[in-house]
């Protein structure tokens, strides 16, 4: 069989529902005006003309998920002596991502060194993550806000996607990246793609060309940043106008901090874990009341340092910022991330 | 040119105070920001136009020192409701005033032009005219100003201490609450259907309590404690449910109408719509208007034996 396929426009539903008959899939459907992943339906408004507005993150990373279930149980002869039985909560179904970009596909990436790559890996993050297949759509534009290939990254960037498909004309280029990817490219719906090869690459071309370039190198950034770490008037000029919401990291791809919490009514409950915000007060609130990121200029100076500096340092340069423009296109106050590392550059 | 009236304003003001808020140009054509200033050579970066939406009263209350503020008509019930509720200092605060006919909304602009990447923007009389890639699209204000601009009665901010330009008069109609009344003509399935729908998207990211001027309990509201356990970290329709009621039933008659919980949803979610159902029960149950009159005190503050509008039981 061919390397590469091609799959006419009006056989895109045909593949996802042939793909919803094994899989769990999940595409961006439009709600309203806002396009968010959601389980595929047949006569779902797919929406693959810009990115949803919230990552898929949710689907690997939820933002809520129980972890155990426990319970207490007394013995009924003595009632002093009590046993604990958990459940676990770890069945994950094949599931396929559909349509997510090169950006949201980026960010797993950054979280797999995080939750995969080590001798403790996260089992709740490793089982949905092995389950996963992603299918990841070159972008044909830019969308306000984005500098992908700022951060190392572009808009047909094909690293965390199993199986990368771009827009031409009447119909999608495919190209498989990984074995799971192939498994998918298998469906006897594509044509032989290899005739469109060489008009993708010229498309991923010219698509990189048109976004924007907030800064032109990143060598020396997290040096930089750490420089920067005690200069609180360089933060409080940066971060006035911050209003120190969770919008920029619940809607960044890779923004992977969580909270666990116990819900509990009578001797039984559950053990949660959610998202959390770096950039809410209580994330790093103390038991006894101290906390050491009091103002919103640390808290978001922890988000950028996260991203452009602390993370960089750990694994190998990599940023963790994969330039998806979400965070500048929804802040409330217009905060531009890319602006402020441009300043940190600069200071 | 109205922003050199703006800017000699600010000049006059900064030497009084600490540093004063307005708006530069944002990450885009499109994108207004805040700008925080305290030196003469940064006021040529302000800008004044219609995109100019955010509501800069929301950060004085946080603020030490003497702060000024440029304030649209809008905003300035901000500045009355924090003197009525004692949040600020009004000596401290230097009110900019800019009279304001309409605001454009940035969401209703990029619905209009399919989300792409804009250009350029201009005004051009009543339009708007946005360049996207395929070219220019003109489209007229009033279809892509928010909801709030309809009705607005306070072209001229009610304080000030500098005003740039002309005093003008409202033309806009009375506010009547009609979608607020056609909404409640549904059916109460209908309404729990359409917030549940609504809700469902809501990631709790909580910008539209941030960004409200009158949240100003921010880091000690109880939509986050653990003590009080009112909301639980589970992301189901009841825990945002809860929250949302928190938010509007904190607000009743302290919600000003900026409209900024709305503005800012990066989901899109109307909440706005919640606290103009509790303002209209306010004005008809109190009589009371959020943020008109410094003397005023918000119902919610005080206790009357009897109320004058309210008909009581007989026991
Ligand atoms: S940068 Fe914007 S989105 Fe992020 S916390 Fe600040 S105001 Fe909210
Ligand atoms: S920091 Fe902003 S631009 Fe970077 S990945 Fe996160 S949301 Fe996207
Ligand atoms: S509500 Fe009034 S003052 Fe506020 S933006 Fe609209 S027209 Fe201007
Ligand atoms: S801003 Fe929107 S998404 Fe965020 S908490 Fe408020 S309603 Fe929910």
């Amino acid at each position: 069989m061919a390397d590469t396929g091609f799959l006419p426009k009006e056989n895109l539903p045909a593949l996802l529902e042939a793909l919803s008959k094994k899989f769990a899939v999940f595409a961006p459907v439009l709600d309203g005006e806002v396009v968010l992943f959601k389980r595929f339906a047949p006569g779902a408004t797919l929406c693959l003309t810009r990115p949803a507005n919230l990552p898929p993150k949710g689907i690997i990373f939820p933002q809520s998920e129980t972890l155990f279930n426990f319970n207490f149980k007394k013995d009924p002869e003595d009632p002093k002596k009590t046993s604990l039985e958990l459940k676990e909560n770890l069945d994950f179904v094949p599931t396929i991502i559909f349509g997510s970009r090169p950006c949201d596909a980026q960010g797993f990436r950054i979280y797999d060194r995080v939750y995969l790559e080590t001798d403790t890996a996260d089992p709740y993050y490793k089982g949905r993550r092995e389950k996963t297949t992603i299918i990841t759509l070159a972008c044909n534009a830019p969308s306000p806000g984005c500098f992908c290939t700022s951060v190392g990254r572009g808009p047909a960037e094909s690293d965390g996607s199993d199986l990368m498909m771009t827009e031409l004309g009447k119909g999608y280029f495919f190209e498989p990246m990984t074995e799971k990817g192939k498994e998918i490219f298998k469906d006897s719906l594509f044509e032989d793609g290899s005739a469109y090869k060489e008009q993708a690459q010229k498309a991923h071309e010219r698509v990189s060309a048109l976004v924007k370039k907030p800064f032109a190198i990143l060598e020396g950034t997290p040096e930089k940043l750490l420089s920067l770490f005690e200069n609180s008037q360089f933060w409080e000029g940066e971060t006035a106008k911050c209003i120190s919401c969770g919008a920029c990291t619940y809607l960044c791809p890779t923004c992977y901090c969580f909270n666990i919490t116990d819900e509990q009514v009578g001797n039984s409950g559950e053990r949660i874990r959610s998202w959390d915000a770096c950039m809410f007060f209580h994330f790093t609130l103390e038991a006894s009341s101290h906390n050491p990121r009091q103002n919103k200029h640390q808290r978001l100076k922890n988000r950028v340092g996260h991203k452009f500096s602390y993370y960089p340092k750990k694994y190998q340069g990599v940023i963790a910022c994969c330039g998806c423009g979400r965070c500048i296109r929804y802040c409330p106050m217009s905060v531009d991330i890319s602006e402020i590392v441009a300043h940190a550059q600069g200071a | 040119m109205f922003i050199e009236k703006l800017k000699e304003a600010v000049r006059k003001i900064l030497p009084e105070v600490d540093v004063v808020i307005g708006y530069r140009q944002g990450f885009d054509p499109l994108h207004a920001t805040p700008y925080f200033l305290d030196k003469p050579e940064q006021v040529d970066q302000l800008i004044w136009n219609p995109l100019c939406v955010q509501n800069l009263c929301s950060y004085i209350p946080f603020l030490k020192g003497k702060v000024g503020v440029i304030v649209k008509g809008c905003d300035s019930r901000a500045i009355v409701q924090y003197m009525q509720e004692k949040l600020i200092t009004r000596e401290n605060i230097k009110v900019i005033g800019v009279p304001c006919l309409r605001v454009i909304s940035v969401k209703k602009v990029m619905a209009a032009i399919n989300q792409q990447t804009v250009q350029e923007v201009t005004f051009e009389g009543d339009n708007i005219i946005v360049k996207i890639p395929e070219g220019p699209k003109t489209i007229p204000s009033a279809d892509v100003a928010p909801r709030k601009c309809a009705t607005c009665q306070l072209a001229t901010p009610l304080q000030y201490d500098v005003l740039a330009g002309e005093a003008i008069q409202s033309n806009k109609p009375q506010d009547t609450f009609e979608e607020t009344k056609e909404f409640e003509k549904l059916s109460l399935e209908e309404r729990r259907a359409y917030w549940e729908k609504e809700f469902d998207r809501c990631i709790r990211c909580y910008a539209c309590r941030n960004a409200c001027p009158m949240c100003i309990c921010q880091d000690k509201c109880i939509a986050e404690s653990r003590d009080p356990h009112w909301t639980s970290q589970r992301a189901n329709v009841t825990e945002k449910a809860m929250f949302h009621m928190i938010h509007g039933l904190h607000l009743a008659g302290r919600c000003i109408s900026c409209e900024e919980c709305e503005r800012v949803c990066p989901m899109d979610i109307p909440v706005a719509k919640i606290k103009k159902k509790i303002s209209m029960d306010l004005k008809e149950l109190f009589g009371y208007e959020a943020g008109m009159n410094p003397d005023d005190t918000p119902p919610m503050y005080t206790f009357k034996v009897e109320e004058a509008t309210i008909e009581e039981h007989e026991i």
